[in-house]
């Protein structure tokens, strides 16, 4: 029993990686293009931030009390790189600094179809509308069983 | 056109995912849907401030560094900040809980992004057209020429059981926003205060991370959404003012 799910989560993770290894093939269409901004700025409301002292690309140390800059490693994500740098007073986050981010987004360069939303004059049922999908404020799972979308999802499940 | 569905609860949300075309209800488009649902558990276990034991839990609390978080982290964090500058104030991810404590609280930013990411997978599925749902915020695809739009409904945000619009979308993302369903989720990270004067903002945009924080910046902006929203690039969209009356925007 126990091997049947070790193969089935090997399995799992193994079309994860398939899937993974696809999508970022297809989302590098604008390596080398991306170029990169830096946003950088306080947090709202927060305490007034002592100056930070230089972050060295790795932690240093924490819970003391005294700010510190924690810098980040610069992520590779499907945009581009990112890096941000977090000051630390005692356990709060005082502020969060974007070393690196990528600006534009190369991979939307194939997409340009508009998609202009209708106005519906009349009350409609979903099934009327001949609706695929419902969107709305977050539906939690609580509130779902109530929704048009569940009841899309059941007429055709 | 057959279209295949299934529905799954992560992150305390209903997942909806609509298939058709090739793969849809086929092995292959279930391994896509089993791993799209893989992703998301993994950004929940990452992200939730619900759960204690979460990566951004013990980085609030102090118990690890960034550098100790996955890279997804940072990532996260990067937009939540670029989100608050484009939106003047309106979108932070901190906010202060009862005790005036500033709180990091991405969630605001992860659904959005979470999804998005997770659709990557379904782009691999060959011939399939797919519209990836969750808790109303989705991302859809068309491939083939000849086949029809995905028709997404707008709510009422007066009555769920009612929908104010339609969007045909062929590619890209869907959010909305609104104060209804959980009550008073969204205020305006300024003031502290529910915005005021629109009832649900619904972003078309080309992809959901951008879609999701636009509607939910808007929508903390009150009387302001419609105004922000039109210096934002590449969007449409519906503003539903509190008064009921539906605008449709476009931007350039």
């Amino acid at each position: 029993m126990k091997r049947i799910v070790l193969w089935a989560l090997s399995t799992l993770s193994a079309l994860v990686l398939l899937f993974g290894y696809s999508t970022s093939t297809s989302g590098v269409t604008g390596v080398g293009t991306a170029t990169t901004s830096v946003y950088s700025g306080s947090v709202a409301g927060a305490a007034s931030t002592p100056a930070a002292t230089p972050g060295t690309g790795s932690s240093t140390g924490t819970s003391t009390g005294s700010p510190s800059t924690v810098t980040g490693a610069v992520a590779q994500t499907e945009w581009g790189p990112v890096q941000v740098e977090l000051t630390v007073a005692g356990a709060a986050i005082t502020k969060v600094d974007v070393l690196q981010y990528p600006s534009g987004n190369s991979r939307d360069t194939e997409i340009n179809s508009r998609a202009l939303p209708i106005l519906i004059q009349e009350t409609l049922d979903a099934q009327d509308a001949q609706i695929d999908m419902v969107s709305g404020a977050t539906v939690t799972s609580n509130g779902y069983l109530q929704s048009l979308q569940s009841a899309i999802d059941q007429a055709s499940a | 056109m057959t279209v295949s569905r299934r529905v799954e609860q992560v992150m305390g949300m209903p997942i909806s995912i609509a298939l058709r075309g090739r793969h849809a209800g086929d092995a292959t488009g279930e391994a896509a849907w089993a791993a799209v649902l893989h992703q998301l558990r993994y950004v929940d276990r990452v992200f939730s401030t619900y759960r204690s034991d979460s990566y951004v839990s013990r980085l609030d609390r102090g118990e690890i560094t960034l550098a100790d978080c996955p890279p997804e982290v940072a990532e996260v964090l990067g937009l939540g900040e670029a989100a608050r500058l484009e939106s003047a104030g309106a979108f932070d991810v901190r906010r202060r809980d009862a005790d005036g404590r500033a709180q990091l609280d991405p969630s605001g930013v992860v659904k959005g992004w979470a999804v998005q990411r997770a659709s990557a997978v379904l782009d691999g599925l060959e011939d399939t057209d797919y519209c990836l749902s969750a808790g109303g915020d989705m991302v859809c695809r068309v491939v083939d020429p000849d086949a029809p739009d995905w028709q997404v409904g707008i709510e009422d945000p007066r009555d769920p059981t009612r929908l104010v619009a339609r969007i045909p979308v062929r590619r890209g993302a869907v959010a909305t926003s609104g104060l209804h369903h959980r009550g008073a989720h969204i205020v305006d990270a300024r003031t502290g205060r529910m915005p005021v004067g629109v009832a649900s903002v619904t972003v078309v945009a080309d992809d959901l991370t951008w879609a999701d924080i636009d509607a939910t910046a808007a929508l903390a902006q009150g009387h302001g959404a419609l105004a922000w929203l039109q210096t934002r690039p590449r969007r449409t969209g519906v503003v539903v003012r509190a008064d009921g009356t539906a605008e449709v925007f476009e931007t350039p």
